[in-house]
């Protein structure tokens, strides 16, 4: 048996998770008095250990394959073994499972900050219409707040955390307040003359990046690496732009191995506590509250609430609706790679740069009628980067022979690839949730997730845009097709591939179609409240964490004004 | 940007490189250090596979050896059976193909003849089916010794790479633009 160690109150409200919307949130309520205990099922970060920022190849016996070489035979860490995650696709002890003929990966990272700590920055605002997306379009569900509603918290959030980018007065791409973007580098100045002839808008990337001096960070050194996590804090991370400057108010207690097993409700039905397993010690502990935030990213917390049953909550907790699990997306994801002879024999230089692109396409056709709702954006790669297991792959297994040949094929081959990435919309479908797998636990003994996912013919039509559309570019470029970035069957990224995976506990003013309100508040318990992606209706083009941050600062506030008001 | 913000952004990283980076020439020189010692015991092979496989790799891209290619191979191995069976298997076949041509292991073989089995196994559009077993091998060890090359010092440096260092303000060298794009047409 297990011995259950019952703390007194040690906060008015705990957190749960310390990623993107955990972060904001615990940052926020910090600063306006409120006492916080944040739970984090990973251990603490510590960037100077963790971070392997400008570490060469060479200085590990394996250069970044792996042990035993594991990424030639697909098993190697993913985005690369110098990547600043701590976990992956898979995690040791804690499964989840696919429903038949259905195939969704989920991507945990434990550690404090989550996955921010390596994520792509990318910045962007949900556009006005998006917030209506069935008003406009007939498909899907409308936000029961609109654009103006969340603008003054992108606006905090943008000052705060610090984001790059231009005011360009497009619709679908709203501004905001930007720092200034670095030039675009030599392939991305021929992308941007390539999508200009195809009256595609091509404009500096919305990078969670600080390019000026930010609330004593210090600005971006250009060494391209935010993946692999800043230890100059120049990018967003929760861990380090919020969480570690939250920790010296001196109201933030911060729970590490914490890995959160239910919610304990009283014969109100509020919340009164947290249990969860101290990883370290493996011993089952209660954390007492007077309000909880989840923000432990959308699916775990729909995990964590589904598991959360009690006489009144037979369903899970906050389920009266049957929404919660529901309403699963990710983003559509695909890539296209090209070649572009115009870029051999450019004369080297340093073109690392912002860790990202320097330049993006924004959604266009937005005013468009197509054969598929919603749009996507796109992203670009190229240049010179930093060589690695793996950079001439290509060269390897195209080139016939060896010796002096090989070495002059992969010296004109280095520096002339280009890359595009699609992000678009899925709308959400009522064969797309998650919800308990009653056969599965973790290591610890809670019930795992089992995931149903199934993209629909918008989806599907949409990716097969994006390839003529990079396909146009590449060839207007000059260059030529070389193959998928992510060659799958079906010329689609796979369900939780693209690590926006949202929507599982979504807002709306009605009870029965929603499972919080227009604040992020549970219709079924008042002190109850969801800060990461699940209370998203819809997922737009953009992606998820800057609105992430957004709804959290707003749904902070309204945490410590309900406090204030006694109403919690 | 001041002069100072500067120097506080340049001593951030070097503090923050203080436990990692050294400068690629300085390594290149411990590299060579080490490869001229002959301080390397291989752990997986039998010191004539790996002697062999140093063979390979330097035939494969000359400077294989400067860029530790068999003993990243070995490394790997040895800690991967898979692996290791490629290899210590593609090794055998190169040595066994070699002694029923000209009696020799690939080791011992003369320039010429050595030659003449790579270009057999080296070139996928001209190999015939019976040398699929060789031509599957040699891609593995082409791919390798590429990845162990170009991502040592001497590989390195050799590509031109010119990042991985602090830059207090990022800036495109306005001849490369005009290059690419002259030589783009995208006027």
């Amino acid at each position: 048996m297990f011995q259950i160690i019952r703390s007194r109150p040690v906060a008015d409200v705990v957190v749960i998770g310390s990623g993107a919307g955990g972060g904001t949130v615990t940052k926020v309520l910090a600063d306006l008095g409120v006492n916080v205990a944040l739970l984090e099922a990973g251990p603490m970060l510590s960037p100077a250990k963790d971070f392997k920022e400008h570490m060469w190849p060479y200085q590990v016996p394996h250069r970044g394959s792996g042990e035993g070489g594991a990424s030639y035979f697909g098993r190697g860490r993913p985005f690369g073994w110098f990547s600043a995650h701590a976990g992956g696709w898979q995690l040791e002890g804690e499964p989840y499972t696919s429903a038949e003929s259905s195939n969704f990966m989920w991507f945990r990272s434990r550690i404090v900050g989550g996955r921010t700590n390596h994520y792509g920055r990318i910045s962007l605002r949900f556009a006005d219409y998006d917030f209506k997306p069935h008003t406009r379009d007939g498909v899907g569900t409308d936000w029961p707040i609109s654009y103006q509603d969340i603008a003054p918290y992108y606006d905090k959030v943008e000052a705060f955390i610090g984001v790059t980018g231009s005011k360009e007065g497009i619709r679908s791409a709203p501004d905001g307040i930007f720092q200034p973007c670095p030039p675009p580098r030599v392939h991305e100045v021929l992308i941007q003359k390539a999508s200009g002839k195809l009256n595609i808008p091509c404009i500096p990337a919305r990078l969670a990046v600080i390019t000026r001096p930010t609330n004593g960070r210090v600005p971006c050194h250009y060494c391209g690496q935010c993946g692999r996590g800043c230890v100059t804090a120049s990018n967003y991370s929760s861990s380090q732009v919020q969480i570690f400057p939250a920790l010296k108010t001196g109201r933030v207690k911060l729970i590490t191995n914490a890995m959160a097993r239910e919610l304990i409700t009283d014969d109100t039905g509020k919340v009164t506590a947290i249990s969860y397993v101290d990883k370290t010690t493996r011993s089952e502990k209660q954390i007492r509250c007077r309000a909880v935030v989840l923000a432990a990213s959308s699916c775990e917390s729909a995990r964590l609430l589904l598991n959360s049953r009690s006489p009144r909550y037979s369903n899970g907790l906050a389920n009266s609706s049957g929404h919660l699990g529901r309403n699963l997306t990710d983003s559509v994801g695909f890539g296209l790679g090209g070649q572009v002879p115009a870029l051999k024999g450019l004369q080297r230089h340093d073109s690392d740069g912002m860790g990202g692109g320097h330049l993006y396409m924004p959604w266009w056709l937005w005013d468009k009628k197509l054969d598929f709702p919603r749009g996507y954006h796109i992203e670009l790669g190229g240049g010179y980067g930093m060589p690695g297991v793996g950079s001439f792959d290509s060269v390897s297994a195209q080139h016939e022979g060896y010796g002096e040949s090989l070495k002059r094929a992969i010296y004109d081959d280095y520096g002339t690839h280009v890359r595009f990435a699609g992000r678009g919309e899925m709308v959400p479908n009522s064969d797309t949730y998650c919800d308990i797998d009653p056969d599965v636990v973790d290591k610890w003994g809670i019930p795992a997730l089992r995931f149903h996912f199934r993209w629909s013919d918008a989806e599907l039509k949409q990716a097969e845009h994006m390839e003529q559309t990079f396909t146009a570019l590449i060839e207007t470029m000059g260059g030529t097709v070389t193959q998928p970035l992510e060659p799958v069957p079906d010329k689609i990224s796979t369900g939780g591939e693209i690590i926006h995976e949202v929507g599982t506990a979504r807002m709306g003013d009605d009870p029965s179609s929603s499972v919080l309100n227009r604040y992020c508040q549970a219709h079924d318990a008042k002190n109850l409240f969801v800060a990461d992606a699940a209370p998203f209706v819809s997922n737009p083009d953009k992606n998820p964490t800057l609105t992430i941050c957004a709804l959290a600062w707003r749904t902070a506030e309204y945490v410590a004004e309900e406090m204030r008001k006694g109403n919690v | 940007m001041s002069d100072t913000t500067r120097r506080e952004i340049l001593q951030k990283i070097a503090a923050a490189a203080l436990a990692g980076p050294i400068g690629v020439a300085a390594a290149q020189e411990v590299h060579e250090a080490v490869a001229a010692s002959g301080a390397y015991t291989p752990k997986a092979l039998t010191a004539h596979e790996f002697t062999t496989l140093k063979k390979l790799c330097e035939r494969i891209i000359p400077g294989a050896s400067k860029g530790g290619a068999a003993e990243f191979i070995d490394l790997l191995a040895s800690q991967n059976r898979e692996l290791a069976a490629i290899y210590t298997g593609g090794l055998g076949w190169m040595d066994h193909a070699m002694q029923r041509e000209s009696n020799a292991t690939f080791l011992a073989a003369s320039p010429e003849k050595a030659t003449a089995l790579l270009d057999r196994i080296a070139y996928r559009d001209k190999a015939t089916p019976e040398l699929a077993a060789g031509v599957r091998f040699f891609a593995w060890a082409r791919r390798m010794t590429v990845d162990a090359y170009y991502t040592s010092p001497a590989g390195i440096r050799e590509l031109g790479y010119l990042g991985n260092k602090g830059m207090s303000e990022f800036k495109v060298p306005q001849e490369a633009i005009d290059y690419a794009v002259k030589r783009s047409g995208l006027v």
